[in-house]
C-alpha cells in the first residue's frame, strides 16, 4: 500500500516579492493533482486556513533581513522534516542583498520618511546562513515545472532532476543560436545554473543570471571575454550584481570589478 | 563517374520529388543570427545570397554579392539534431493495478532527406553510425532513423574561418556516404549544379528531375573550385602521431593554462557533430500512475557526467577539458578506429571564449623538446 496520510506542506515567506510562492498557484492545471496528494497545511498567500505543524515539507521563500525573521526561521526548521528554499532571495539573499555592499543606514534615510521606525539587519542573508537547508530551488522567480518536479520526486521517492550545469546546455538543446557568438550580446549563460530552459537567449537577450552560479563557474574568464568585447568594469560589475549578487562566486566577481570612488566609505563585506 | 547538370531553377523539383516520396526535407535556412537546419518547403527558404564569417568565438552573417544557395559553411546546428535528437522519450510506463505496462518508442516515425550536407558532416555521420550501429549494442532509434535518411551532399565552394577538414582528411569534397552530391557553379548568368550520384536510389530520384550531360570542361570546374576551397582552410592541425602526443602529455602545464579560460559551459560538445554522450532522466507525474524515461544530450564538461559514489571523478576544469580533447583526438582512435574530430570547426566558433582545438594541439606539440619530436617522426617513418 502507498502512504495513507497525505504529507503536510507549508509555505513560508521572508523578505521577498511573493513571485516564487505565486509559481505554486500558477500551477493551475496541476494544482488539483497536488492537493490530491498533499495537504497544503500552511500557505497564507492562498488560504487563511492553517493546520498546525510539524510539517513534512516546508517551502521557504525570501531572505532574512530582520532579527525577528532570524528567530522565526529557527522555529520553522524545528517543525519541518524537509526544508526547501525557493528562489534567489532564500538561496542567495536576493536583490535586497545589494545593501550588503553598502551601509544600510544610508538607504533607510533615503527611502523612509521616518527612519527611526525601521528595524533591520545590516545584511540580507540566505536561509542557509541560518539553518540547515535540505534542497535549493534556484531562480528569480523559480520555474513552476521545477517546483512540480521536486514535489513529484518527493512523492515518488526519487531524485529530482534539477541539474546544476550551465544554461548553455539548455540553450543548445533547444537549438537556440548563441547570442554572444552570433551577435556579440553579453550573456551570463556559461556561468549560470540551468533551470529556466534558456528563455532569454531564445528571445535574443543575454542571460541575466537569475538562477545564480552554476557548478564550478569560471566567472573571471567570462569577465575577461566581456572586457575584450568592450564592456567596462562598471558594466561587468553590474552584470554580476543583480538577483544573486551575494552568491559567493558572483559576489567575488563583481567586487573584482568595483572601481573605488574617491572618498567612498565602503564597509568591509563579511557574512 | 557520371556527372550531370541540374539548373538551379530545377532544384525545387528535387525537393518536390523527395516530398512526394514521403521525406521530410531538411536543409540550411536563416535562423536568428545564423544559418541553421530546419524544414525546407521551397528553395526560397535557403539562405540565398548569404554567407557566414567565422572565427574563434564569433560568427556573423554577411551578404554575398551573388545569389548563391550554398555559399557558406557549417553553422551551430549539425545533423545530429535529427539523427540524435537532444531530447528523446525512450519509453512510457503506466501502472495497472499491481503490475505495470511499458510502451517503448524505438522506431523513428519520420524519414528525413538532408539537403546540403558538407563533407565533414558526412564523415561525422559515418562516425556516429559506427558508434550507434556497429558492435554489440545497437541504438534502435538511431538505426531506424538513419536507414531511411536520404543525403544530398554539397561540396564546399569556400572554406570557413575555422574549417580544417583538409588536415583531418574529411573534405572539402564529399567522396562517400551520399545519395546525390552537388557542386554549385555560378558563372555570370549561369547558375547550375554539377550532380554526382552515390546510390541507386539517388540515380532513381535524379531520373525524375530534368538534367543534362556535363561537358568535360564543366566537369573540371568542380575540381578547380574544390582545389581553391582546400587552399582557403581557416585552420590546420598537424595530426602526425597525435594519439601518442596526448598519451605522452597527460600531465602538461598547458592543461592549467586552458583551465583558466575554459568555462565548462559545454558548448563545444553540444555543437560537435560527433559528440554522442547522453544522460537519462526518469520523470514521474504527481499521481504516481505514469512515468517516462527521457534521453538528453549530455556533456563531459558537467560535474554529473563523472559522478560516481562519493563525488565527481573530474571535478577540476583541467581534467574535463583534457578528457574532451584527449577523447576527440586520441582515445577515440583506440575505441572506434577513427579520429573523433572531422575538422568542422564548430567547437572553435561556438566556444564563447574562443578556445581552439587546433591551437591547443599546437601548443602541446611545440612545447616538446625537438629530440622527442624527432624520435616520434623516426618511429613513424620506420613504421610506415
Ligand atoms: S546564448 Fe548564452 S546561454 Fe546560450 S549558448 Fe550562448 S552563452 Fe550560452
Ligand atoms: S572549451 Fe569553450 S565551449 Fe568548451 S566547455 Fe570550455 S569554454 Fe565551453
Ligand atoms: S571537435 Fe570541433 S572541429 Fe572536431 S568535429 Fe567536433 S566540433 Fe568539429
Ligand atoms: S570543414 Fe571542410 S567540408 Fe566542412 S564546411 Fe568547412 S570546408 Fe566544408
Amino acid at each position: 500500500m502507498r502512504k495513507i496520510r497525505k504529507p503536510k506542506l507549508a509555505v513560508w515567506k521572508f523578505a521577498s516579492c511573493d513571485g516564487c510562492q505565486l509559481s505554486l498557484l500558477d500551477c493551475e492545471d496541476e494544482l488539483l493533482s497536488v492537493v490530491n496528494k498533499i495537504d497544503i497545511a500552511y500557505f497564507l498567500e492562498a488560504s487563511r486556513n492553517v493546520v498546525r505543524g510539524p510539517y513534512d515539507i516546508s517551502l521557504v521563500e525570501g531572505s532574512v533581513t530582520t532579527q525577528h525573521d532570524a528567530e522565526r526561521i529557527q522555529n520553522i526548521r524545528k517543525i519541518s522534516k524537509l526544508l526547501i528554499t525557493i528562489g534567489a532571495c532564500a538561496t542567495a539573499g536576493g536583490i535586497q542583498s545589494l545593501r550588503n555592499f553598502k551601509d544600510v543606514k544610508d538607504f533607510i534615510s533615503l527611502v523612509y520618511a521616518n527612519p527611526q521606525y525601521i528595524e533591520t539587519l545590516d545584511k540580507s542573508t540566505p536561509i542557509a546562513s541560518h539553518v540547515r537547508v535540505d534542497y535549493e530551488l534556484r531562480g528569480c522567480p523559480i520555474n513552476k515545472r521545477q517546483l512540480l518536479e521536486i514535489i513529484s520526486a518527493y512523492l515518488n521517492e526519487r531524485k529530482p532532476n534539477t541539474p546544476s550545469h550551465s544554461v548553455c546546455i539548455e540553450c543548445k538543446r533547444r537549438g537556440t543560436v548563441c547570442v554572444m557568438v552570433s551577435q556579440g550580446i553579453p550573456c551570463l549563460g556559461p556561468v549560470t545554473h540551468a533551470g529556466c530552459n534558456a528563455i532569454c537567449p531564445t528571445y535574443c537577450r543575454g542571460c541575466y543570471g537569475c538562477y545564480g552560479p552554476k557548478e564550478t563557474p569560471n566567472t573571471s574568464s567570462l569577465s575577461e571575454k566581456f572586457s575584450n568585447s568592450g564592456l567596462n568594469n562598471d558594466s561587468i560589475m553590474r552584470m554580476f550584481r543583480t538577483f544573486n549578487a551575494c552568491a559567493e562566486p558572483f559576489r567575488k566577481e563583481s567586487e573584482a570589478h568595483e572601481i573605488e570612488e574617491a572618498g567612498s566609505n565602503k564597509p568591509e563585506y563579511s557574512t | 563517374m557520371n556527372i550531370v547538370i541540374l539548373e538551379s531553377d530545377h532544384l525545387q523539383i528535387l525537393l518536390d520529388v523527395l516530398r512526394k516520396r514521403g521525406y521530410q526535407v531538411i536543409g540550411p535556412t536563416l535562423g536568428d543570427g545564423a544559418i541553421v537546419y530546419d524544414g525546407l518547403n521551397t528553395t526560397a527558404n535557403l539562405p540565398i545570397g548569404w554567407t557566414d564569417e567565422q572565427d574563434g568565438g564569433t560568427y556573423r552573417l554577411k551578404k554575398r554579392n551573388d545569389k548563391a544557395l550554398f555559399g557558406y559553411n557549417v553553422g551551430p546546428h549539425s545533423w545530429k539534431k535529427y539523427l540524435l535528437p537532444s531530447e528523446l522519450r525512450l519509453w512510457k510506463i503506466k501502472r495497472n493495478g499491481n503490475s505495470f505496462q511499458i510502451v517503448t518508442e524505438n522506431e523513428a516515425t519520420q524519414k528525413f532527406a538532408f539537403i546540403g550536407v558538407r563533407s565533414c558532416d558526412i564523415h561525422a555521420i559515418s562516425i556516429q553510425d559506427k558508434v550507434f550501429m556497429n558492435g554489440q549494442y545497437i541504438d534502435q532509434h538511431y538505426k531506424s532513423q538513419r536507414k531511411d535518411t536520404f543525403i544530398v551532399a554539397v561540396n564546399c565552394g569556400k572554406a570557413g574561418g575555422t574549417c580544417f577538414c583538409v588536415s583531418m582528411n574529411s573534405g572539402p569534397r564529399a567522396t562517400f556516404g551520399f545519395d546525390l552530391a552537388m557542386t554549385e557553379i555560378l558563372e555570370g548568368e549561369n547558375h547550375y549544379f554539377l550532380i554526382e550520384t552515390g546510390t541507386e536510389l539517388g540515380a532513381e530520384i535524379l531520373r525524375e528531375i530534368p538534367h543534362k550531360e556535363a561537358s568535360e570542361k564543366q566537369k573540371c570546374a568542380a575540381d578547380d573550385i574544390l582545389k581553391n576551397t582546400a587552399e582557403q582552410m581557416g585552420r590546420s592541425m598537424d595530426t602526425s602521431n597525435i594519439k601518442d602526443l596526448f598519451y605522452r602529455n597527460h600531465e602538461h602545464p598547458r592543461w592549467n593554462n586552458v583551465a583558466e579560460r575554459c568555462l565548462t559551459c559545454a558548448n563545444c560538445t553540444m555543437v560537435c557533430p560527433t559528440c554522442f554522450c547522453t544522460t537519462i532522466e526518469d520523470v514521474t507525474d504527481l499521481t504516481g500512475e505514469h512515468a517516462e524515461r527521457w534521453r538528453k544530450l549530455d556533456s563531459c564538461f558537467t560535474m554529473d557526467f563523472s559522478y560516481i559514489h562519493g563525488g565527481s571523478v573530474r571535478s577540476s576544469i583541467k581534467s574535463r577539458y583534457r578528457q574532451w580533447i584527449t577523447h576527440k583526438l586520441a582515445t577515440w582512435i583506440d575505441q572506434f578506429g577513427t579520429s573523433g574530430c572531422v575538422g568542422c570547426g564548430r567547437c572553435i566558433t561556438w566556444c564563447p571564449v574562443a578556445i581552439d582545438i587546433t591551437e591547443e594541439v599546437d601548443a602541446i606539440r611545440k612545447s616538446e623538446p625537438v629530440s622527442e619530436r624527432q624520435t616520434t617522426e623516426a618511429v613513424e617513418i620506420k613504421g610506415s
